[in-house]
């Protein structure tokens, strides 16, 4: 072996570590970001956080009841008014259109997808709280269905058209008409990568802060109704983490870490609920 | 009697078009044309978007025009209001981010596709993907009480000592500023640099390797001067899709970045980034004036991502469809 080959050995060998160490680099983030978090998350944990309203500043104790309840409000508004438009129009795109238009949605869809969602949030502003003149869950509810619709959309119309074209056929066989098959087999038939789609929609927007911070405000109060400001937990969780409080630090950990705890396990239901197979078999 | 019995089969069309009747009465041109609705709603979300910018932002383009993008001068008392400080700081905070998250991604990504057995590749590419959902509040706080007095006490003090002659690592460091938000993002689009990056050296075909080996080089070689140069256009691809996002962060940026509307060379100073001001400053925006600026600060992010997004998506799709086409060949 000559010195040359025996350096263009030692580069190959030393460049494939190199690449090794990157990927241990990138992956241990994950097992980094969550250790911490866990570690101080899970000393500032209590059962008055999840029950509690916030205390006046000055004092500690208190929890963050009312930013729960707001994001679920938020999360349940946003579900309602994002995954029908995502899920239809994707019945649309998959069964009904012809290519021109498909592309126009699917376009419009990546268009939105695409766009950072402090212009979402934006567009919500400008559509749902300057004509009211105020802040409101349905503004926020509104911001982040507006960000579930592309999601839910796009992998939809995918799982929709992965279903074998042997089970319409099969369907269209039996006398069924077009929406009888849709509604009756394909659908059923697709309905684990549907629901993947929605849960995977739902997970990206339960973190999402920043259309929230001038859509549903926040609040320090329960917000009754649904034309109140509301809290929302990541806004508080941000709020609390620039202030110069202590025990609003040691709230923050804890909210961060109910927040990441709940969008992994969306994520990892979801990926499971994947990994059985999106559609009924093949054979 | 049912009306289909009074056509004539043979008179009638091909047998599935149905006549518009009764595709009616079956419920298809009804399901048509509500999922139709839905569908034509998303298309006309994204219009009425572009349009809502475009129309709320008119007070701040006639009164500025391009002298907008020329003043650093912020100042929502006097109504006097410039972008220059908010584009400079986003554009550097990005920068950073790119010069740290491109190489390690790329790389993480190279060894991903080439190197780790199919079942390792999966894995950690699962993990991956978790890493990309954690929601960006969330690194937003682990960078302010992490990252933050880390460069307070150890990065910027070493920086100081080695580079220290470059104006980039001279000043005062307090521990927010451009270096700090630049390596928040970094690992905010690490994620996506290694799954689109991954996705598109797997698809690069393989006699492209076999190729290579076959005469004479070495792994390496045929990893960096076939596989990778293949897929170049691909891997630029999600270069500029993690571009775009970093771009458009807003919470992780606006809590450590500092958010001091000034330029500054010192890659250590307080800044501001767009995201982060539109963020801060859209709810409490007293003037109309104020509330235009901030939304054409929303235009410029707009327009910015929506070129670098339609770049991307060329450049992945040309990647992968060269590796579709060689392989049929």
């Amino acid at each position: 072996m000559n010195a040359r080959l025996r350096w263009r050995k030692f580069v190959s060998g030393f460049m494939l570590t190199l690449t090794g160490v990157c990927a241990a680099i990138s992956v241990s983030a994950l097992f980094l970001i969550l250790g911490y978090l866990v570690v101080r998350g899970g000393t500032s944990i209590n059962w008055a956080f999840f029950t509690r309203l916030p205390v006046p500043v000055g004092e500690v104790g208190g929890g963050m009841a009312n930013a729960i309840v707001g994001s679920a409000k938020l999360l349940f508004l946003a579900t309602l008014f994002g995954v029908p438009i995502g899920f239809l129009g994707a019945i649309y795109l998959a069964e009904f259109s012809g290519s021109k238009m498909a592309f126009v949605v699917r376009y419009a869809a990546d268009l939105l997808n695409g766009v950072p969602s402090i212009v979402i949030g934006i567009f919500a502003y400008a559509l749902a709280v300057l004509p009211f003149k105020h802040f409101s869950t349905l503004a926020g509810g509104f911001a982040l269905g507006l960000m579930m619709i592309p999601i839910t959309l796009r992998s939809t119309e995918e799982f929709l058209r992965s279903v074998p074209v042997s089970l319409r056929e099969g369907a269209m066989a039996l006398g069924a008409s077009k929406w009888k098959t849709i509604a009756t087999v394909i659908v059923p038939a697709a309905y684990r990568g549907i629901l993947t789609a929605i849960l995977l929609a739902f997970a990206r927007v339960a973190g999402e802060t920043a259309p929230l911070t001038f859509t549903a405000l926040s609040n320090s109060f329960w917000s009754p109704g649904w034309t109140q400001p509301t809290a929302s937990l990541p806004v508080t969780i941000y709020n609390y983490a620039l202030s110069p409080y202590e025990d609003w630090h040691r709230q923050a950990w804890a909210g961060g870490l109910v927040l990441l705890g709940l969008i992994l396990v969306i994520n990892i239901v979801a990926r499971g609920i994947l990994a059985r197979g999106i559609s009924v078999s093949r054979s | 009697m049912a009306t289909s019995s009074t056509t004539v089969p043979s008179a009638g069309p091909v047998a599935g078009s149905r006549s518009f009747l009764s595709r009616l009465w079956e419920g298809d041109e009804i399901a048509r044309l509500i999922t139709f609705v839905f569908a034509a709603s998303v298309v006309l979300v994204s219009i009425l978007l572009v349009v809502e910018l475009w129309h709320d932002s008119v007070l701040a383009r006639h009164r500025f025009g391009l002298s907008f993008f020329r003043t650093s001068i912020w100042n929502p008392i006097e109504g006097d209001f410039g972008a220059l400080p908010f584009i400079y700081g986003t554009v550097v905070t990005a920068g950073v981010a790119l010069l740290i998250a491109v190489p390690l991604g790329i790389g993480a990504a190279i060894f991903l596709a080439e190197l780790a057995p199919a079942r390792v590749s999966d894995t950690l590419e699962f993990f991956i993907d978790l890493l990309a959902a954690v929601p960006s509040v969330i690194y937003g706080v682990l960078g302010l009480f992490i990252v933050v007095p880390l460069m307070r006490q150890f990065i910027a003090p070493w920086l100081k000592s080695t580079l220290g002659f470059l104006p980039l690592f001279q000043g005062p460091a307090y521990g927010m500023g451009f270096l700090t938000a630049g390596i928040v993002l970094a690992i905010m689009v690490i994620p996506y640099i290694i799954s689109v990056s991954r996705e598109v050296l797997l698809s690069v075909p393989r006699d492209q390797r076999e190729a290579a080996l076959a005469v004479g080089s070495t792994r390496w070689e045929s990893t960096w001067k076939v596989v990778v140069p293949f897929a170049r256009s691909g891997i630029m691809g999600s270069i500029f899709l993690a571009l775009a996002r970093s771009l458009g962060e807003t919470m992780a940026v606006a809590m450590v970045i500092g958010n001091d509307p000034k330029i500054h060379a010192s890659l250590f100073a307080a800044g501001y980034s767009i995201a982060a001001v539109i963020a801060n400053e859209l709810a409490e925006a007293t003037s109309e004036l104020h509330t235009q600026s901030l939304i054409e600060l929303g235009l410029v992010l707009f327009l910015l991502t929506f070129i670098l997004n339609g770049l991307a998506r060329i450049l992945i799709v040309l990647t992968s469809q060269r590796g579709a086409g060689s392989a049929r060949a």
